[in-house]
């Protein structure tokens, strides 16, 4: 993927997230922010049994974190526990700049260069690491 | 001007970031050379010449120090880690043992969190009430605001000299007027003041201040707690242990020494107290005023080419000090900063420690630009450049 497509999805994930609202009570809600910077987002996940049914989101931060966390929310509603923790584990790895499963990442492929800004790259984990959370927690 | 003295400048940075930590110039950087290469002995062990030397190094930054806010005695002034632990021994040493359930101190909703979790803990702890002075419609807090909010359960006030978010400065030669009429202590955070301005602690009359010396050219992990003779007599020492105590042979019998020692429990942080000793030299070279006019001067310079940029929002057009607080429309404050960083200048993004102040302001996060005596009109003029261009910053931010 060119450099220009990445950006753009990007952005269209940061001006128009999926799933920007608050849940109901029937939601897991979990918190994740960043201790170095001022990202701060709430995640409300929905499980039915061992299926993630629904994700959403509300709060304030960057572009980055914004936009990874809509990418999460589309490719990770429908995901079993399991799934969705490989492909959290595969975007860790792969935000690392380590080896990772490219065909499961979809268009979190987006970030396959930020490990190369370590000031960023915990914005775009941050909602992996909430979400990460909350199904261990529910496990 | 002075940019010859400070290292870090010979790279291509332009560092805006000046309210967070200043830069450290050269005889700053020498002093803490000096001393770990030629007399890094311990102080206060005065039995051989190299730790009598390491004394008079230390002790004479006091009397620098007394001088520069023209305390009236040595005893008045005990070096701390910071700002953060002054106000911390205050709070904790001083106001625990005195103050009772519904006593009441006053607060703004502009002050950083080390001026607002101490008083927190207090209100958990023994069941005092904190009140916040009302702030005008450009985030100052005003003598009537302040008499309005005096009560008569009222037994301190304790506020920023200036504010690190809007940079307004307080009158506090009023306010301590005002208090001490009442028979209420003030407390003053003079973390972002000592650095801009010239500070008679005397004249002011304050209490009790404390602040920071990374933010006023000198190193980091060193402070100030600056207070009244009769009144840090009884701050009980938080830290116990070597250095400041007289005698002690069982819990019933521990003989302190006197102030400021006791106050300074352990090794101290020797190589910085001696480093801020020639921050202060430093900057008295310079003028205290002469650095207020000049920061004063590239504020207006700064605030003047941003106002017509119609995509900033500018939070303080109003503000004694070198801050200018922003937003650029619709940008995440933080986007803002990362953009700038890609071009090596150097801002500050998020609710800069003042979170209860997005109450008054409505905001959250902003950008803030802090300026100091060492930046220039080119260095702004770069800045305002990479800020006229919305597109830019929309296409380059991520």
């Amino acid at each position: 993927m060119d450099q220009e497509t990445k950006r753009e999805i990007i952005m269209e994930n940061y001006m128009h997230p999926l799933n920007r609202k608050r849940s109901s009570d029937d939601y897991v809600k979990v918190n994740t922010n960043n201790d170095s910077c001022i990202d701060n987002i709430d995640i409300y996940i929905k499980f039915s049994g061992d299926i993630i049914e629904d994700i959403t989101f509300e709060g304030e931060a960057c572009a980055i974190s914004i936009s990874a966390t809509s990418i999460m929310i589309s490719n990770l509603i429908g995901k079993t526990k399991e799934e969705a923790l490989d492909f959290i584990h595969n975007f860790y790895a792969m935000t690392n700049g380590e080896n990772f499963k490219e065909e499961i990442m979809q268009e979190a492929i987006v970030y396959e260069d930020i490990y190369k800004q370590g000031n960023r790259k915990t914005c775009a984990t941050l909602p992996f690491r909430g979400l990460e959370k909350a199904i261990l927690d529910n496990m | 001007m002075n940019r010859e003295d400070f290292p870090l400048l010979n790279n291509d940075i332009i560092y805006l970031d000046n309210s967070a930590t200043s830069l450290k110039p050269k005889s700053v950087i020498e002093a803490i050379s000096d001393y770990y290469n030629n007399y890094s002995a311990n102080a206060h062990r005065g039995d051989y010449d190299l730790s009598f030397k390491v004394d008079q190094a230390y002790e004479n930054t006091r009397e620098l120090v007394r001088d520069f806010i023209n305390a009236k005695y040595l005893e008045e002034i005990v070096f701390t880690s910071g700002a953060t632990e002054g106000l911390n021994m205050i709070v904790n040493g001083f106001f625990a043992n005195l103050l009772e359930e519904g006593d009441e101190v006053l607060l703004t909703t502009s002050e950083h969190a080390s001026n607002v979790l101490p008083w927190f803990r207090l209100v958990n702890k023994l069941g005092i009430k904190i009140n916040y002075i009302p702030l005008d419609d450009n985030y100052y807090v005003t003598i009537d605001n302040v008499k309005k909010a005096i009560t008569s359960n009222t037994k301190v006030i304790s506020l920023a000299g200036i504010t690190n978010v809007i940079g307004d400065a307080r009158p506090i030669k009023e306010i301590t007027k005002l208090a001490h009429d009442n028979n209420i202590f003030v407390v003053v955070d003079g973390a972002q003041m000592i650095p801009h301005e010239k500070v008679d602690v005397t004249d002011l009359d304050i209490d009790f201040l404390a602040f920071s010396g990374h933010k006023m050219c000198g190193p980091t992990g060193t402070g100030v707690l600056y207070g009244k003779k009769e009144l840090l007599e009884h701050l009980e020492p938080i830290n116990l242990g070597g250095g400041m105590n007289e005698s002690f042979d069982n819990p019933e019998e521990i003989y302190l020494k006197s102030l400021p020692t006791r106050l300074e429990a352990g090794t101290q942080n020797i190589a910085g107290v001696i480093g801020l000793g020639a921050a202060v030299k430093y900057l008295d070279s310079i003028g205290m005023d002469k650095i207020k006019e000049q920061e004063h001067f590239l504020r207006k310079y700064l605030i003047d080419r941003l106002i017509p940029l119609k995509h900033i929002d500018i939070i303080n057009i109003e503000s004694d000090s070198g801050i200018v607080t922003f937003n650029v429309n619709k940008i995440f404050s933080q986007d803002v900063a990362y953009y700038l960083n890609k071009y090596n200048v150097c801002v500050r993004a998020g609710n800069h420690c003042a979170k209860n102040l997005k109450s008054s302001v409505g905001v959250t996060n902003t950008v803030r630009v802090s300026l100091y005596f060492y930046n220039t009109t080119e260095e702004i003029d770069n800045l305002v450049e990479l800020l006229s261009n919305y597109d830019k910053i929309l296409k380059e931010m991520i």
